[in-house]
C-alpha cells in the first residue's frame, strides 16, 4: 500500500511542522503578536548555522550549541527593541514591524551571501538519506524520525516548563493578563523577552533541520511562515500540541497531494487548511442552530 | 515617618482627570477607609499607589523611597500590594497556581500556601480548581489570598464586596479580621459606609479627584461623611 | 436652552472646505495629465494611482472594518488572470480589462460568506491561503504556462502612445471614483457602523448594527478595487506571471502604505501611496539594498510614528482635511 508511506511520511514532516510553528504559536499565545518575520528567522538560523559548520569545520549539530542562543539573544533583543514599543501603539503595528523585518533580513541574507540555494545535508553525512526499511512499501528517513523525536521532546519540554516551574507559570500569568501579573510582582517585560528567546531559539533549530532534510535560500522564509501559521490554525490557537497535530494533519495532506501532481503538495496542503477551517465553521454555525431550536417535548 | 507618602498626587483615568493634588500620609498600622461616590478616583488613586496607573504629576513616597518612578512590579517587591476592582484572577490557572505565581516576589514574611489556605478555609477544597469556575466570593478570596503571598507592608483593597451576596461579604469580613486587627497597614475602598466605619481607624472621603474630608474614624459621625461623600456643605448664616 | 442654540452641529470645517476645493483642482489637473506631462511623468503617476487605490482598499479593510488582510492580492491577480482569459476568447482588451475585475470583485461575494465567519489570525491567513490556492490554480491552466506566464498580446493593438493615455484616464477614473465612494461610505450610516464595528465590535452589533453586511459590504469593495489595481497593472506591463501577479509582496506594500500613512485615516493611505511610490522610483534601482532600507523604515514608523504620518500631524494639529466625523461648533468660536 502507497499510501502508508506517504502518511508515515507525513506525520514525520508534521513533527518538523510543530518545531517550526511552536515559536509561532508561543509568541502570538503570550505576546498576542503575529510575527510575519517568522520563517526568515527560521532561515536566519540555517545560515547561521552553516556558516559556523562550515567556518569552523564542525558538524552542523555542534554549531546548534553555539548559534541557539544567538537565537534566543536575537529573539530578546527583537522584543525589546522592537516588538515593545510597536505593540504600545496597538495590535497591528508590531505586522508593520515585524514584515519590515522579514524583508531586512531577506535581503541582507541576499546581499551578503547570494542567491544560492544551499543545504546542510552534506555535512551530516549518511543521515542525510538513511532509512529503515520497514516493508516493501514502507520506509522511514532516520532524519525525519529524528526531528519528529525532537519536536515532541520539545513540545514536551515547554509544556512541563510552562505547566510546572515558577518562571512557566510566571508566563501563563503575563500571558493571560499582563497588567495584574506585574501586580503580583512579574516583571512582564523580562518576561515577554524571556517568551521571545525562546520562540526564536526555537525557530532557528527548525530552520537549521529544514537545511538538514531539505535546501534553502535568503527566500525561503515567506514559505515556511505559511505552513507554520496552517500548522497552528488547523491545531488550533493557542495550544502546542494541537499544534503537533496541525502539523501533522497537514504533513499527511501534502504528501498524499504530492502523488497526484507536483503542485498537489502545496495545494494538498492548503485545500485540507481551508477544508477544516470550513468544517468549524460548519460545526459552530451547527451547534448555534442546535441551541435556538426548542427543546423537543418531553416523553410521557 | 508615615509608609506611605502622597504629595499633590495628580492621575489621569483617560482623558479625565480622576485624581487631583492628592496629599495623604498612612502610618504603619493604620486602617484607612477610602471612601466616595462612584467617578470619585478611588480606584484610580488605589491604582497610581500600586503602580499600576502612571501618576502625572506630584510624588509617592513609601518607606522613605520615593517610588513614583517605579514600575508595579518593583513596588510589589517593595511591599506594595493591591486587590484590584473585579479580583482579575488568572482564570485560566488554578487556585493554588494563583496564589503560588505571587510568591517569588523575594519578600520574606509568614504569609505562605498553607497559612493563606487557613485563613481562606473555603479555598482548600476547590485548590486545585480553575479560577474561572469559582463563585464570587471564593474569586474575592483567591484574589486577596494572591495579594497577602507577596507578604506586603501595605496591602489595598478595592471593593472587595462589590458584587457579593451579603452572606458572602460577612464572610469575607471574618476572614479578613485577623488581618485586620494583625497590625496590617491597610486602605481599603468600600461602598458599605456602615462595614468601612465599623473596620476602620481613620476616614477619607474622595469626591472629583479630591480629598474633601479626611479624620480619624472616632470623631466622625455618619452624617458628616455622607455630606462630604455627596459635596454638601452646612449653609454659613448670611452666606 | 438657550446653550443649545449657540451650538451647530456641522460636517464641514474651513480647512476642509478648502482642501475639497484643492482636490477637486487637483483632480481636473491629473485629468489632462496625457497632455499636460511628458511618456515617462503619465507612465510614474499612473503607477501611483494604482499604489493609492491598493493602499486606500487595505485601510478600508483594516483600518475601517478591522478586517487584516494578509491575500489581497488573490483579487489583483484574479482579475487579471480573467482578463487575460477573455482576450483570449475574442474579448478586445480593454472590455477583457474592466470585465475582468468586475468578475473577481463579484468572486468575493461568495468568498465572503466562508471568509468572513473567521476571526483575527484565521481571517488573516485564511486570505493568504486562497491567495495561494487561486494561484496554483492558475498555474495549472494551459494558457499561462505554469510560472512562465502569459501576455495580454491584443493590448499591442494600440499604439504606445494610446495605451499609455487610456491606462492613466482608467487609473485615474478608478482612483477617484473609488476614492470618493470611500468617502461618501464613510460619511454614512453604513460607514458610521463599520468604524463601530471596529472598535467594539458586540456594543455595534447591540445596537442594532448589521455587523455581518457592513463588512461583506467593505470585502467586497475592497476585493473590487484591489482587482481593478490588478487589470490595470496588467496593462501597464502587458505580461501576466502568477508569481508577480498572486505575489506576497503585494500585501506587504499595502501594509507599508496604510501603516506609514496612517491606519484608519482617510489622508493615510493616499500620503502612504505617494511616500512608497517616491522610495521605489528613486531608490529601486540600486538592486536589493533599497528593499532592506523599506524593511528598516518599516521597522522605524512602526516604532517611533505608529500612527503613521497623517496620524502623526492628526495629533499634533487636530486637523482633518476631508471630513468625516461630525463636530459640535459653538458659535463665535472657529
Amino acid at each position: 500500500m502507497v499510501w502508508v508511506d506517504q502518511i508515515v511520511e507525513g506525520i514525520l514532516l508534521g513533527g518538523y511542522y510543530a518545531l517550526l510553528a511552536c515559536g509561532l504559536s508561543f509568541m502570538f499565545g503570550v505576546m498576542r503578536i503575529i510575527n510575519l518575520a517568522h520563517g526568515d528567522l527560521a532561515v536566519l538560523g540555517a545560515f547561521l548555522v552553516f556558516a559556523v559548520a562550515n567556518t569552523f569545520d564542525l558538524s552542523p549539530f555542534v554549531a546548534l550549541i553555539v548559534v541557539l542562543p544567538v537565537m534566543a539573544a536575537v529573539g530578546w533583543a527583537l522584543y525589546r527593541g522592537v516588538l515593545e514599543r510597536s505593540l504600545r501603539a496597538g495590535m497591528l503595528v508590531p505586522l508593520l514591524s515585524t514584515f519590515g523585518l522579514a524583508i531586512a533580513i531577506e535581503n541582507i541574507l541576499f546581499e551578503v551571501s547570494g542567491a544560492d540555494t544551499r543545504s546542510l545535508a552534506p555535512m551530516i553525512d549518511t543521515l542525510a538519506y538513511d532509512s529503515w526499511s520497514i516493508s516493501e512499501d514502507l520506509s522511514i528517513s532516520r532524519l525525519a524520525l529524528l526531528i519528529f523525536a525532537l519536536a515532541v521532546v520539545l513540545l514536551g519540554g515547554l509544556h512541563f516548563f510552562l505547566a510546572r516551574t515558577p518562571i512557566g507559570r510566571a508566563i501563563r500569568a503575563v500571558a493571560e493578563d499582563a497588567d495584574t501579573a506585574e501586580l503580583v510582582g512579574i516583571n512582564s517585560r523580562a518576561v515577554y523577552g524571556l517568551a521571545a528567546g525562546i520562540a526564536v531559539a526555537t525557530v532557528g533549530l527548525a530552520g537549521t533541520l529544514l537545511a538538514m532534510r531539505a535546501t534553502f535560500d535568503p527566500y525561503s522564509g515567506p514559505m515556511q511562515l505559511i505552513f507554520a501559521f496552517e500548522a497552528v490554525v488547523i491545531g488550533g490557537i493557542g495550544s502546542l500540541w494541537g499544534t503537533l497535530a496541525g502539523g501533522i494533519v497537514l504533513g499527511i495532506a501534502q504528501n498524499i497531494g504530492a502523488q497526484f501532481h507536483p503542485q498537489g503538495f502545496l495545494l494538498g496542503g492548503h485545500l485540507v487548511f481551508l477544508a477544516i477551517l470550513g468544517g468549524r465553521i460548519a460545526i459552530s454555525a451547527y451547534h448555534g442552530r442546535r441551541i435556538t431550536r426548542p427543546a423537543p417535548a418531553a416523553k410521557s | 515617618m508615615s509608609l506611605l507618602q502622597l504629595e499633590r498626587l495628580d492621575a489621569r483615568y483617560g482623558l479625565l482627570q480622576a485624581v487631583r493634588e492628592v496629599s495623604l500620609a498612612v502610618a504603619e498600622g493604620e486602617i484607612l477607609a477610602l471612601v466616595g461616590a462612584n467617578g470619585a478616583g478611588k480606584t484610580t488613586l488605589l491604582r497610581a499607589i500600586a503602580g499600576a496607573h502612571p501618576a502625572i504629576g506630584g510624588r509617592l513616597i513609601f518607606d522613605g523611597v520615593d517610588v513614583t518612578a517605579f514600575r508595579a512590579f518593583r513596588r510589589v517587591r517593595m511591599g506594595i500590594a493591591l486587590v484590584p476592582e473585579g479580583r482579575r484572577l488568572f482564570d485560566g490557572m488554578t487556585v493554588e497556581e494563583n496564589l503560588l505565581v505571587a510568591s517569588h516576589t523575594g519578600r520574606t514574611g509568614d504569609w505562605t500556601l498553607d497559612r493563606v489556605l487557613d485563613a481562606f478555609p473555603m479555598l482548600n477544597a476547590r485548590r486545585k480548581s480553575r479560577a474561572g469556575n469559582l463563585s464570587g466570593g471564593e474569586r474575592q478570596a483567591t484574589a486577596i489570598g494572591r495579594a497577602l503571598m507577596t507578604n506586603p507592608r501595605l496591602i489595598l483593597l478595592d471593593e472587595v464586596s462589590l458584587g457579593l451576596a451579603p452572606v458572602a461579604v460577612d464572610q469575607l469580613y471574618r476572614s479578613l479580621r485577623s488581618l485586620l486587627t494583625g497590625g496590617a497597614t491597610i486602605v481599603l475602598v468600600e461602598q458599605d459606609l456602615k462595614r468601612a466605619l465599623g473596620v476602620a481607624s481613620r476616614v477619607v472621603c474622595m469626591l472629583e479627584g479630591r480629598i474633601v474630608l479626611d479624620q480619624a474614624a472616632g470623631e466622625l459621625s455618619r452624617d458628616r461623611v455622607v455630606e462630604a461623600y455627596f459635596g454638601l456643605r452646612h449653609a454659613t448664616a448670611g452666606a | 436652552m438657550t446653550t443649545l442654540r449657540l451650538m451647530s452641529v456641522e460636517r464641514w470645517t474651513r480647512a476642509s472646505r478648502v482642501s475639497g476645493v484643492a482636490v477637486t483642482i487637483l483632480v481636473v489637473i491629473f485629468a489632462f495629465g496625457p497632455l499636460l506631462f511628458s511618456a515617462n511623468m503619465v507612465d510614474k503617476l499612473t503607477t501611483l494611482f494604482i499604489y493609492i487605490m491598493l493602499a486606500a482598499m487595505w485601510n478600508a479593510l483594516a483600518g475601517y472594518a478591522g478586517l487584516v488582510s494578509v491575500g489581497q492580492q488573490a483579487f489583483f491577480g484574479l482579475g487579471a488572470y480573467f482578463a487575460i482569459q477573455l482576450a483570449a476568447h475574442g474579448l478586445a482588451p480593454y472590455p477583457s480589462l474592466m470585465v475582468g475585475a468586475l468578475l473577481s470583485g463579484l468572486f468575493a461575494l461568495p468568498l465572503s460568506f466562508f471568509m468572513l465567519r473567521l476571526r483575527g489570525g484565521e481571517f488573516s491567513i485564511g486570505m493568504w491561503v486562497v491567495a495561494e490556492v487561486l494561484h496554483l490554480l492558475v498555474n495549472l491552466d494551459k494558457l499561462v504556462q505554469g510560472e512562465t506566464g502569459t501576455s495580454l498580446i491584443s493590448l499591442n493593438a494600440y499604439t504606445p502612445e494610446s495605451r499609455r493615455a487610456y491606462n492613466y484616464w482608467l487609473a485615474l477614473t478608478a482612483m477617484v471614483v473609488l476614492l470618493v465612494l470611500i468617502f461618501a461610505f464613510l460619511r454614512s450610516r453604513l460607514g458610521a457602523s463599520v468604524q463601530a464595528i471596529r472598535d467594539d465590535e458586540e456594543a455595534a452589533a447591540s445596537l442594532g448594527v448589521r455587523v455581518l453586511a457592513a463588512k461583506r459590504t467593505i470585502f467586497v469593495l475592497a476585493a473590487l478595487g484591489c482587482a481593478v489595481a490588478g487589470t490595470l497593472w496588467l496593462a501597464t506591463s502587458i505580461t501576466f506571471q502568477p508569481k508577480t501577479n498572486f505575489g506576497i509582496q503585494w500585501t506587504a506594500y499595502m501594509i507599508f502604505m496604510t501603516l506609514v500613512g496612517g491606519l484608519g485615516t482617510f489622508e493615510g493611505p493616499i500620503i502612504g501611496a505617494v511616500l512608497f511610490f517616491i522610495v521605489q522610483d528613486q531608490l529601486g534601482d540600486i538592486g536589493v539594498w533599497y528593499l532592506v532600507g523599506l524593511g528598516v523604515a518599516a521597522m522605524a514608523f512602526a516604532m517611533f510614528m505608529p500612527r503613521g504620518l497623517w496620524g502623526a500631524v492628526e495629533d499634533k494639529l487636530g486637523l482633518q482635511l476631508l471630513p468625516i466625523g461630525y463636530r459640535l461648533r459653538v458659535k463665535g468660536e472657529p
